[in-house]
């Protein structure tokens, strides 16, 4: 990619790129042999039965049924086939492993905006280590972008008001394009940047070094602070809104019958829209925060809210019978933050 | 009847009235047909100048010959321009409106009045856009995704919108009167399976349009309505959906791609029962090939959206229908190729459009299946690939059997003929110059290269630069027709009723036609493309 010959190849860097990379030259090559059987047979045609007596009539053949029901079905099965194996492939795109390392991504006209857990941003560019799944949650703060990487063969489309996600695992160290892949305005072209992938032991390195701002729970929990998030979110149960320990990947039952699965969508929903889906046994009283916190903000809430885990026996949530928690007398006891 | 003694018929649709008046409020289709003629060149020029600036912008990775701003005005003028005033309208507007009733034996469509009106609704259409160019561009791209094109442009939206949802109206109009003229002015014995193909082709078109055209137009209008009056429908400020836009979008604006592909098909059977003077091969399975991708064409419309976040499963069936689409497509090919086997093939000109666009209707067919490809698509989706493969479509596809249509039906149109040989080289310097310009965007593409940039790395120069070089071949090979067939209303020769020895009701009128076509009904007693032996009234 950085080498002085223009490539006609992209370079994969990432244990899903082969795949890819497989199925396109296995379509390449059905491209190929079709194009040039059709295209021969079209000039070949023209030249055997070349007009040579003007008033000459072609043979009188109608069609035929045996050749007909074969050019329809054997494309068919072809067809079925590359969409099985493609679909396969989707599906490893698709689907994160288990375990993940986190990166949240927010996009903006006309750039990127990464953060770590750990507490480090960057912007259009990112650190990866090799050989660890690595997962973006994105957002947009204003229209839709794209997150490309193309040496990694995945891209995600970046949409504001939800949570998109991409993963990859990168195998080689080095430095590779990023590009924004949705038309986003007047300098769509200029939101590019870097994917840095690093070696393990240089990756811990790179996280050491450089300002600890502290992680970005830590951060989160700031907030929740500065905010006044824990004078009805206590994790006493005595609070006005639910407890939020141990809450992260749980179900919910809400006000109007549904369950849902808390996740950082919901999360985000609940912090900017809090009252389209209420916790069953609690009242629409948290007030909106659209417009008081960033993007950025609401991520590092987020981030607090599944660091928010207690061994303490107190039942503070109980997700599925959804009753009021209100009526459990238990011992204050505040809220766990790292660092 | 020889040719060289042909004589000029005296009463034809072209010289019934020479009044300006005449032509502006004809109830002629022939007439309608040619001022569509005049429009839809003069917006392909536009939309060609465009994609030159864009060629010369790319030539080098910095983006220095236009500001990015212009740069995307361009893009999207060229979007627009090309596919609402051009590539949607060119072959039904204009061949479709000319040949639809003298193929079936009919004086004029269902509804002339309408007829004329469509053109001026599409010309209004065509001022607002025009509108929106000159009070400061559009920078949206042809796709207006929201919230961009609600909430973030600054550019002229609201009259390019109004003029796209006033041009919808005249592709409706036009769907609806080839309709109702097809079901109910055959003339007697031209039965649904005399028909010729070219016909059905329309008939499948004029079902998308009239099905179609209604949901992109009012999208449009919520698009211009959110702008003026902000809805929010769009817009997840205030709880709206981004991603909605694109599914109304797309649920027209893939089948379109049906609308401009598929009149083009039926050029293609035409040109080549005539060029082979045999019946088509399994007329059967391509009458209804057209119809099956008319309606599977209108379920595939999530294609454009694997990486919107739409859900796995939707992806899921909108990609195995996207292939099944595709088998009627590669029937069609397989059905024209068989019709030439043991045929008498001439060496015309059309034959040369026709050829080329055998070769380059597969590759746009077959590269489809890289992007119907879910695992493949998420890193093709939004790169030069996908403008690749579209333009094999649409511009190697669509243009290349409109002009071959152009020049099979030239001498009909105007009772000239043109020089052929010179057609046959443009039809030649098209075919390269189109895949010098196109094969290295597939390459660029894969490589990662995002559409729309106006500045990009330098490791993709080199496949730029030989795009470029291949646009200007191509613009030789498109301006070459301009001059030669205009040449030919002053020095062609007289053409004669069927020069090319053609079967088909068009070929049993005088050349021009007379304003109603023909001097008595036709009575259809044959079989479609059925050739007698031998070919009478036909010598050189």
């Amino acid at each position: 990619m950085r080498s002085g010959t223009p490539p006609l190849f992209p370079e994969a860097a990432s244990t899903l790129a082969g795949r890819v990379d497989g199925l396109y030259l296995f379509l390449v090559g059905l491209t190929a042999v079709m194009t040039i059987f059709i295209f021969s047979m079209v000039i070949f045609f023209m030249i055997k039965y070349k007009r040579r007596d003007p008033n000459s009539i072609g043979a009188r053949i109608h069609g035929g049924m045996a050749l007909e029901i074969a050019w329809s079905v054997i494309p068919l099965f072809i067809c079925l086939g590359i969409f099985v194996w493609a679909t396969n492939i989707f599906f490893a795109i698709a689907r994160p492993p288990a375990e993940t390392m986190n990166i949240y991504v927010v996009g903006k006209q006309w750039m990127w905006k990464f953060q770590h857990l750990d507490g480090q941003r960057e912007i259009n560019e990112v650190h990866v280590p090799v050989g660890r799944p690595v997962k973006m949650i994105m957002t947009s703060e204003d229209v839709i972008h794209d997150l490309f990487f193309p040496n990694f063969r995945v891209k995600a489309d970046v949409v504001p008001g939800r949570y998109t996600s991409l993963w990859f695992e990168a195998t080689k160290a080095g430095e590779y394009h990023m590009f924004c892949a949705e038309y986003c305005g007047t300098q769509h072209s200029g939101m590019v940047g870097k994917v840095i992938v690093m070696e393990p032991d240089d990756y811990q390195a790179w996280l050491s070094g450089g300002l600890q701002e502290g992680s970005l729970a830590s951060a989160g929990g700031k907030l929740f602070q500065d905010l006044a998030c824990n004078t009805c979110h206590r994790p006493d149960a005595q609070g006005r809104g639910p407890v939020l320990q141990n809450l992260y990947g749980k179900q919910v039952s809400l006000q109007s019958g549904e369950n849902v699965v808390v996740d950082e969508a919901y999360l985000r929903e609940s912090i900017l829209m809090p009252s389209s889906k209420v916790t069953a046994g609690f009242q629409p009283v948290m007030p909106t925060f659209q417009g008081l916190v960033s993007e950025e903000g609401v991520l590092s809430l987020i981030e607090y809210v599944k660091s928010l885990k207690t061994d303490s026996p107190v039942q503070a949530v109980r997700p599925n019978t959804g009753g009021p928690a209100a009526n459990e007398a238990t011992p204050a006891q505040a809220p766990p933050t790292r660092n | 009847m020889s040719s060289n003694t042909v004589a000029s018929p005296t009463s034809t649709y072209l010289n019934n009235g020479l009044t300006l008046k005449s032509w502006l409020l004809t109830k002629d289709h022939k007439r309608i047909a040619l001022l569509y003629l005049a429009a839809v060149s003069f917006f392909f020029l536009i939309g060609a100048l465009f994609a030159v600036l864009i060629r010369l912008e790319l030539v080098t990775p910095a983006g220095d010959l236009l500001t990015d701003e212009t740069y995307n005005k361009v893009f999207t003028m060229h979007g627009v321009m090309m596919v609402f005033f051009f590539l949607i309208p060119v072959v039904p507007a204009v061949l479709g409106n000319f040949l639809i009733p003298l193929m079936i034996g009919a004086k004029d469509l269902a509804f002339p009045k309408l007829n004329l009106l469509s053109f001026y609704v599409y010309m209004v259409g065509s001022l607002f856009t025009m509108w929106s160019i000159v009070s400061g561009g559009l920078d949206t791209g042809w796709t207006f995704y929201t919230p961009f094109s609600t909430v973030a442009s600054t550019s002229a939206v609201v009259p390019a919108a109004l003029g796209i949802f006033i041009n919808g109206f005249s592709g409706i109009l036009t769907g609806l009167n080839f309709m109702v003229t097809i079901h109910t002015m055959r003339a007697p014995g031209m039965t649904w399976f005399r028909l010729p193909l070219f016909v059905w082709a329309h008939y499948a078109t004029s079902l998308i349009q009239i099905l179609g055209t209604p949901v992109v137009a009012i999208t449009i209008v919520l698009v211009a309505a959110e702008r003026v009056f902000g809805f929010g429908l769009f817009n997840p400020a205030v709880g709206g959906d981004p991603v909605l836009f694109q599914h109304l979008f797309w649920f027209y604006s893939h089948p379109a791609v049906y609308i401009m592909i598929l009149p083009a098909m039926g050029i293609i059977s035409e040109i080549i029962a005539s060029s082979s003077r045999k019946q088509v091969f399994g007329y059967s399975f391509v009458a209804f090939a057209s119809i099956g991708i008319a309606v599977i064409g209108f379920l595939v419309w999530g294609h454009h959206m694997f990486v919107s976040g739409e859900s796995v499963y939707a992806a899921l069936v909108f990609s195995v229908l996207t292939f099944i689409v595709a088998v009627p497509s590669a029937v069609k090919v397989f059905n024209w190729t068989a019709t030439m086997y043991r045929g008498s093939v001439s060496w015309e000109s059309p034959m040369f459009f026709a050829a080329g666009f055998m070769g380059l209707f597969a590759v746009g067919g077959l590269t489809g299946l890289f992007l119907a490809s879910m695992g493949l698509d998420v890193h093709l989706t939004d790169t030069y690939f996908v403008v690749a493969h579209f333009h094999y479509v649409m511009v190697g596809g669509t243009i290349m059997g409109y002009l071959g249509g152009i020049h099979f039906w030239w001498p009909k149109i105007t009772g000239r003929k043109y020089n052929d040989i010179m057609a046959r080289v443009s039809a030649v310097i098209v075919f390269i110059g189109f895949n010098l310009t196109f094969l290295p965007q597939f390459v660029v593409g894969y490589l990662g290269m995002p559409r729309r940039y106006h500045a990009y790395p330098d490791e993709f120069q080199v496949l730029n630069v030989l795009s470029s070089a291949g646009a200007a071949v191509l613009a030789v090979g498109y301006m070459m027709p301009i001059f030669y067939l205009i040449a030919s209303l002053k020095t062609g020769e007289l053409a004669g009723d069927n020069p090319w020895g053609a079967v088909g009701l068009e070929w049993n009128t005088t050349s021009p036609p007379p304003t109603e076509n023909f001097k008595t009904t036709p009575v259809v007693t044959w079989e479609a493309y059925e050739y007698p032996t031998p070919v009478e009234g036909h010598v050189v």
